[in-house]
């Protein structure tokens, strides 16, 4: 089937959560010195050579890159007598992949996101409900979903997103 | 009898026959048809039987708004009951079964109640089944449950799959008939991201049946033309099969798609329940035919009119050879006028009106109809179908004049908006004198959060009857040209004839399903029900399955009209979702089996199934409540596994427990005002236990708290707790010392937490290597970081048995190769993994209080013997003036004691102990209750503890604990802690 929509469960992956003063130009630069992405607006993702940017909160990002605890110290080093807090995450939550054109609409009979193409486009970041688990959903390229929740509820949410996958799509949203 | 004309009917395909079997008989329609439409063409003019008399019951609808027509629909793991044979299409092998019959429909045992209707009036059953008291619960509520009920409940789980879908649009259109296709054309072409939802399985609506002229052609072309046009733009959805069933808040409404109803069981989701955000909702509902009051209304072949008009032009159904049609307006003229362009004969037209003139009249009239004015029914002939009506004056009471043969009686009482959408979220509505309607009021309507009306509704749903106002309404200026035949005013008409004597009042019904007649809710009002409200559940009209979609109009109109006030001031019940009945299925969607309820699971939880764990649920996390052996009972389990970590060494998964760090310049400060004892003076590498309170200085959660860094801190919460106390912290945080700089971040995800415990444990760590786990190089109440095998580790000297005890944090990701390293260099120790049934048997011997155990929401600290963890110094933490309130500081509270029954007894949970008197409800005094009790294997006898009444004072003394079958168990109050109370086993 043409519209058949994968569900893939991604290889760990290292994260970083930061909270601090998403403002503060020290933050900025180590932030996007690490990952080589710009600092991500509210409700976005961006990606750079090095790494990519969620944005989770106004004081919180989750920062994807190779190598967390090295990243964990040098925010440590940067950040210095900044208050903060800098955490890996690497092993907290699960990652999975929804690729396929029908991907909007399997993924929409479980995230009440607006995944309209105008609306979600590549680089849009919600955390949302994934079913009955928080969750969030980026879009990384189009028909390359992203979901991720905590690592728990992984084979409950692998498991909703291949029923939903399996069920079929929903007739919207095509092309 | 009702059949099928030889030509005709525009939704059926006479190429394509359809069989399907009813009441175990098969019967041929064709495809196109709905159930009701096949069964009436096969003069299958009976399909159910009423709910209290099992009165014969025909289809008197054609919609949605059937209240008779229910049928048992589909067989075994397929079967659904109460579903409407007009809504049902067919398809090759439908299987419908009728209801509420016994031994068949045809000859029904439960038709006696009929015979005895005048003895079952409204209220029938409350006042006959009050006394005495006792026979309610044991005699007359099991008997009326078994003769209530409708359909029958499906044995089998539902063979059928579901599927939810939410999706987001700037203008929702509920209905697909000119008015919602207008309302969406309209709000399309501005570009707006537009679904339009209609609940059939065509587009339309009546302006396909009763063809007024849109734009200089028939409707139905400029149906197709719009549908068409509506189709090619990327901004609009459409679906047929689709009720918009709820309006909620904000814009949210829930529609269902019946995706494979209407085909023979197929593959795929058979519902998909939308759930929808709309910038603004337009309720295009159409409105629905009153039926009239008259006796005899009930019996099979009764009809509205235009359901008449609707079997007869849609699927070639003649009712039967003679039709009466009854009216109060000149709607109704329509059907007459069909049927006679059909080539059957109409007798007459009944018409309650003194008299009137308009096109329709007059083309009735030429067309050779008698019409009699200011006529009424005074009674339908015929039991299990029409035989024939009898004409009165309306004006009277109804003396019979004439007698007029026919096989079926059209009847149209005027129109009802269909305003439940615009109703469900607070719309108001007017009552219109002169259309004689609810409508809504366009000054009132459901409001959003900018105080804005979202819901707007438009043509028949708004009391627009005519085509080219409710295209108008629909469509403002941009509304074609469209025309229909005038009307004259209707008059309106509730009970017919008006002076109906009480035999006739008897058998006029009100509400079909539920069996409620003009003479039940005259009761009503007469035993002083005036608010609707009451009266509607005194007497269950509109209770039923229908929610008096027919019924409600006309029984406000008779409980007005009893009352002596105008219908207005009755007012309306309350509309509430769902339009139509959804099923079960459609509202779980695909939340059933396996992903019924997501279960939390660790790194380890694979390992503990394979190695014999009993789970059960803490939270929505699984827990090993004991990992059984070959032989063993669970119990012999505990036993063992208790036995191991006081001997030797166990295992215990503790990933559940929560993990939260605290951080920042005013961390220490935070977590002083949080707990009760004091966090800021803990030296960085220590750990310290601490009790946190709501403000009201109740309990909520309890564990050891670890500094980190001069900044930051590690709390360690109850499994339960993790979340809620996270939310707890960031609450303070945001709402109340917002200006304190400290973050917070829930780690219970990221780290896998193993206790290794028992006197062995150091050696099991020490078999591993990479750090010092001495005394000295880490003591009790300590933490350090290191390695541990190859794995990094941070491991706490903490206990929660009184054993030595270390617990290892390690990433998830190596939980599991840690948690098997562990048992690997423990294999010759012993060691033994153990679930949480043992954990609690160890710290319950250590008189260890459990939060949900010895707390329960309405204890504090004090109670529990933890003053030592009550900081007096501080000025203020959470929850401290709540323990100063006086019920808090009253000597007499229940407190943490040590329980020790008779004989080594094991106390039954939450036993209570007795004490002298009865309280004023006549129950037994009670002094104390138990909290926590188990058999101890490391004392060989029963161990618990509880909150007695100035407990700790009370040593040595003896309770008496009732129990529900091993009467009376005597128990001494001692001290909680039994074993090693000095501590020094787990400081070594």
């Amino acid at each position: 089937m043409s519209d058949a929509v994968t569900v893939a469960a991604l290889a760990p992956a290292g994260m970083v959560s930061l909270r601090g003063a998403l403002d503060d130009p020290a933050l900025v630069a180590c932030v996007t010195g690490l990952t080589g992405a710009a600092m991500p607006a509210p409700l976005t993702i961006a990606s750079g050579p090095q790494g990519q940017v969620a944005w989770m909160s106004p004081d919180e990002l989750l920062l994807f890159v190779a190598d967390a605890a090295a990243a964990v110290a040098a925010i440590g080093q940067a950040l210095a007598g900044r208050h903060h807090l800098a955490a890996d995450v690497s092993d907290m939550r699960s990652v999975y992949a929804l690729a396929g054109p029908g991907a909007r609409g399997v993924l929409a009979k479980v995230v009440p996101v607006d995944l309209h193409p105008a609306v979600f486009v590549p680089g849009t970041f919600r955390r949302t409900r994934v079913g009955q688990v928080a969750g969030a959903v980026w879009l990384e390229a189009d028909g390359q979903f992203r979901v991720i929740a905590f690592r728990s509820v992984g084979d409950y949410v692998a498991a909703l997103l291949r029923q939903s996958a399996e069920d079929g799509t929903v007739g919207l949203w095509q092309g | 009898m009702s059949t099928r004309l030889a030509t005709g009917g525009r939704l059926i395909d006479r190429s394509r026959a359809v069989t399907f079997q009813f009441d175990g008989r098969q019967y041929r329609g064709f495809a196109g048809d709905t159930l009701a439409a096949a069964l009436l063409a096969n003069d299958q003019v009976m399909m159910g039987r009423s709910f209290k008399y099992h009165r014969p019951r025909g289809a008197v609808a054609y919609g949605a708004e059937e209240p008779n027509a229910l049928v048992n629909l589909g067989l075994g793991s397929r079967l659904e009951p109460n579903q409407r044979a007009t809504q049902q299409d067919l398809f090759d092998g439908l299987t419908a079964e009728s209801q509420n019959r016994w031994p068949s429909l045809d000859h029904d045992i439960g038709a006696v109640n009929s015979a005895v209707a005048r003895f079952l009036p409204a209220g029938f059953y409350y006042k006959t089944f009050i006394s005495p008291r006792p026979f309610w619960k044991h005699i007359y509520e099991p008997f009326i449950r078994r003769s209530a009920g409708l359909g029958r409940a499906p044995q089998a789980a539902d063979a059928d799959t579901y599927e939810h879908l939410h999706v987001h649009c700037d203008v929702l259109v509920a209905g697909g008939g000119i008015a919602g296709i207008g309302a969406a054309l309209t709000a399309a072409e501005t570009g707006a991201r537009v679904i339009l939802l209609e609940q059939s399985g065509h587009w339309g609506g009546r302006a396909m049946v009763d063809a007024p002229e849109i734009d200089g052609t028939p409707a139905e072309y400029w149906v197709r033309n719009a549908i068409q046009r509506l189709e090619s733009m990327q901004n609009v959805t459409l679906r047929l099969r689709a009720q918009v069933t709820g309006v909620y808040d904000h814009g949210y409404a829930l529609a269902n798609e019946r995706l494979t109803d209407h085909l023979a069981p197929a593959g795929g989701p058979r519902h998909r329940l939308w759930r929808i955000r709309a910038g603004r909702i337009v309720a295009a509902s159409g409105a629905i035919e009153r039926p009239l009051s008259f006796a005899g209304n009930d019996v099979p072949g009764v009809m509205l009119a235009s359901a008449v008009r609707d079997y007869l032009t849609n699927h070639a159904v003649s009712p039967g050879d003679r039709t009466v049609v009854v009216t109060n307006n000149d709607d109704a003229y329509r059907t007459a006028l069909a049927l006679v362009g059909a080539g059957l004969i109409v007798p007459a037209i009944v018409d309650a009106r003194p008299e009137s003139d308009s096109d329709l009249i007059r083309a009735a009239r030429a067309a050779g109809i008698r019409v009699e004015f200011g006529r009424a029914i005074a009674r339908v002939k015929g039991r299990k179908r029409v035989t024939g009506v009898q004409l009165c004056l309306h004006a009277g009471e109804g003396a019979v004049l004439e007698e007029i043969a026919c096989e079926a009686v059209a009847m149209s009482g005027g129109w009802s908006p269909v305003v439940h959408l615009w109703s469900h979220c607070g719309g108001k509505l007017v009552w219109d004198d002169a259309r004689a309607m609810f409508r809504p009021d366009a000054a009132r309507p459901p409001t959003g959060d900018d105080g804005a009306g979202f819901v707007r509704a438009v043509g028949a749903a708004n009391g627009e009857l005519r085509s080219a106002a409710v295209l108008a309404d629909a469509m403002g200026d941009s509304a074609p040209p469209a025309s229909d035949a005038a009307e004259s005013p209707l008059l309106p008409v509730w009970l017919m004839p008006q002076g109906a004597a009480v035999h006739l009042r008897e058998k006029m019904w009100l509400d079909y399903q539920n069996d409620v007649k003009v003479s039940d809710v005259q009761l009503a009002a007469r035993e002083g029900y005036a608010s609707v409200e009451h009266a509607k559940r005194y007497t269950t009209l509109g209770m039923a399955t229908d929610q008096g979609k027919l019924s409600n109009i006309n029984g406000l109109a008779v409980l007005s009209d009893a009352l002596n006030q105008p219908l207005p001031q009755t007012g309306t019940t309350t509309f509430r979702p769902p339009y139509t009945p959804l099923t079960f299925g459609a509202i779980a969607g695909s939340a059933r089996g396996d992903l019924f309820q997501p279960i939390r699971k660790t790194a380890m939880h694979d390992w503990h199934l394979a190695h014999g764990a009993e789970m059960e649920p803490v939270g929505q996390w699984q827990r090993p409540y004991a990992f059984r052996r070959d032989g063993e009972t669970l119990h012999d389990a505990v036993n063992r596994e208790v036995l191991a970590v006081r001997q030797g060494v166990g295992l215990l998964d503790a990933s559940t427990l929560g993990k939260i760090v605290v951080k920042g310049p005013d961390a220490g400060r935070f977590l002083d005002m949080l707990y009760t004892g004091v966090m800021s003076t803990l030296a960085v590498g220590k750990c310290r236990y601490g009790l946190m309170c709501s403000e009201q200085g109740f309990m909520i959660d309890d564990g050891v708290v670890a500094r980190l860094a001069e900044d930051t801190f590690l709390v360690h919460t109850t499994t339960g707790g993790a979340d809620r106390i996270h939310a707890h912290m960031e609450d303070w945080l945001q709402c109340e010392w917002w200006d304190w700089q400290v973050f917070t971040a829930n780690l219970t995800e990221e780290y896998a937490q193993i206790a290794v415990v028992g006197p062995r444990a150091r050696e099991v760590l020490e078999r591993l290597g990479g750090m010092d786990v001495s005394k000295p190089a880490l003591p009790f109440m300590t933490w350090a970081e290191g390695t541990l095998g190859g794995f990094p580790v941070r491991v706490y000297r903490i206990s929660f048995s009184g054993e030595l005890s270390y617990e290892i944090a390690v990433p998830q990701g190596q939980g599991l190769a840690l948690w098997q390293a562990l048992a690997d260099a423990g294999a010759g120790l012993g060691i033994t993994p153990y679930g949480t049934e043992a954990l609690h048997v160890l710290r319950a011997e250590k008189g260890f209080i459990m939060i949900g155990d010895e707390t329960d929401g309405t204890v504090i600290p004090q109670d529990l013997g933890l003053g030592w963890a009550i900081s007096k110094k501080k000025a203020d933490y959470v929850g401290k003036r709540g323990q100063e309130r006086p019920a808090m500081t009253d000597s007499r509270r229940w407190r943490l004691v040590g329980l020790t029954a008779e004989g080594g007894a094991v106390l039954p949970e939450g036993a209570y102990a007795v004490a002298a008197g009865v309280n004023p409800n006549g129950q037994r005094n009670v002094q104390g209750r138990v909290t926590s009790t188990y058999f101890s294997p490391t004392l060989g006898r029963g161990i618990a503890m509880g909150l007695v009444e100035r407990g700790p004072e009370r040593m040595g003394e003896w309770l008496e604990f009732g129990t529900p079958d091993k009467g009376w168990i005597r128990a001494q109050i001692t001290d909680p802690v039994v074993y090693d109370k000095d501590g020094e086993k787990s400081d070594v």
